[in-house]
């Protein structure tokens, strides 16, 4: 069983989707401990990539086709720092996947890529209270059910199960890195909105494989 | 001398606030007449924020004759933005860009006086990560090692005029001395650096010791007195 270019174009409107519904909760998360704009600018960027999908006059070739028009877009239209780390991370998931199709080991090289990205541009480690930690404990979730045969869409579904540990996870960490870090203690006791957005992301690409 | 030379390298000034990125090109551009000076400043909707595209056009801008230039950011996703340009780029556009590691207005003012005088990109690139070191700090502590050697030219001269070597003056001498073929020191600090200028605190009525070294040690020398004797227009 495999993934193929339906599936990312799947998972961008399904990604599109889950932002807009869930739009009014990453603002709150983002007002308690950031500056309040993560989930109007999701909602911005996706709004925009979907409409660069329904103006596509011929079908991407590969997979990482779709990936690098997601990159781009959310570059240049999410702004804030959300922007340039989730345009990183689809860009360099759309170098690891010029490929027609993915089997479960294709989905880990493609998540490994994008949390290499993450980590590049935003220079965090896990437990600094970012999208890090939700990131990392989803690839080596996705590395174990690979390597123990599990099908692309198991894969992502334990992929997107420890994102959302991660994300609960960061409730109790104190920020170091990024806007939450300016409150210091005070940012504890609230997710991480972007650790929650990556959840989010990561259950629509699930979905988008059932 | 550092007028007639060609300015090669611009500055791309990334600010979250477009009037900071514009209000920093006012300020260097005034102490380095002709430089390139690209503010990209603010979000795509005018507001706070940095704009992937306006970063993107500042450097095609910066870019497009062969041109090179320096990048300054003030915080956050204004570096992760302007990196996510250049990851983006061309090879070739990306590797005549370099981002620096600087305090954005000191950053811009040192980089921009130090591209006036025609330096390369790399040259340009250090002044600006330089800026970073003038604060808080003493004067440079190599300094005192590099004087009383043979060879060097000394001479003393009284600040005239009432406000000093303030940014105006400290630029028009950092540019005059880094157009000479000789290595600078006004009391102990790099002559041809503005911020190092500045940091002297020389007032009215100071008397600066100035030492070069190096072929153009003497002139160097001469025009220096003969600039901060004539008071820089202000007395």
């Amino acid at each position: 069983m495999t993934l193929d270019v339906a599936w990312a174009i799947g998972w961008v409107r399904l990604s599109a989707q889950t932002v807009t519904e869930h739009r009014s909760e990453l603002i709150e998360l983002d007002r308690q401990i950031g500056d309040g704009d993560h989930g109007e600018n999701l909602f911005r960027g996706f709004t925009a990539v979907t409409a660069k999908l329904d103006a596509l006059e011929t079908q991407p070739a590969d997979i990482g086709e779709v990936l690098k028009l997601v990159a781009t877009t959310l570059m240049s239209t999410v702004g804030g720092a959300a922007g340039p780390l989730y345009g990183t991370a689809y860009l360099r998931a759309a170098k690891a996947t010029g490929l027609p199709e993915l089997d479960s080991h294709g989905v880990v090289a493609l998540l490994e890529a994008a949390l290499e990205g993450i980590v590049a541009r935003g220079k965090a480690r896990t437990g600094e209270k970012t999208m890090v930690d939700a990131w990392a404990p989803a690839v080596e979730a996705a590395v174990a059910a690979a390597d123990a045969g599990a099908t692309p869409a198991a894969v992502l579904e334990a992929a997107a199960a420890a994102a959302g540990a991660g994300a609960e996870a960061t409730v109790e960490l104190i920020a170091t890195k990024g806007r939450a870090s300016y409150l210091g203690e005070r940012s504890q006791h609230h997710m991480d909105p972007g650790a929650r957005s990556t959840e989010l992301i990561l259950r629509a690409a699930a979905q988008a494989a059932e | 001398m550092s007028q007639g030379s060609e300015v090669r390298v611009a500055l791309i000034l990334v600010s979250h606030s477009r009037a900071l990125a514009e209000g920093a090109a006012e300020l260097a551009g005034q102490m380095a007449p002709g430089v390139r000076l690209l503010a990209a400043g603010g979000g795509d909707d005018g507001g706070l924020g940095t704009s992937f595209d306006a970063i993107e056009s500042a450097v095609a801008t910066a870019t497009a004759d062969g041109g090179s230039a320096v990048v300054l950011t003030d915080l956050g996703s204004a570096v992760l933005t302007a990196e996510s340009v250049l990851e983006l780029a061309d090879a070739d556009v990306a590797s005549r860009v370099r981002l620096a590691d600087a305090p954005f207005v000191e950053g811009a003012v040192a980089a921009a006086v130090t591209a006036h005088g025609g330096a390369d990109l790399a040259t340009v690139h250090a002044s600006a990560e330089a800026a970073g070191d003038m604060f808080g700090a003493g004067p440079e502590p190599a300094a005192a090692a590099e004087v009383a050697q043979d060879g060097v030219v000394r001479a003393t001269v009284t600040v005239r005029n009432p406000l000093g070597l303030h940014a105006r003056p400290a630029a028009v001498l950092a540019r005059m001395l880094a157009g000479y073929d000789a290595k600078v020191l006004v009391d102990g600090a790099n002559g041809a650096s503005v911020l190092a200028l500045m940091k002297l605190g020389a007032t009215e009525g100071h008397e600066l010791r100035v030492e070069a070294e190096g072929p153009q040690a003497a002139s160097a020398v001469e025009a220096f007195v003969e600039a901060v004797a004539g008071g820089f227009g202000e007395v």
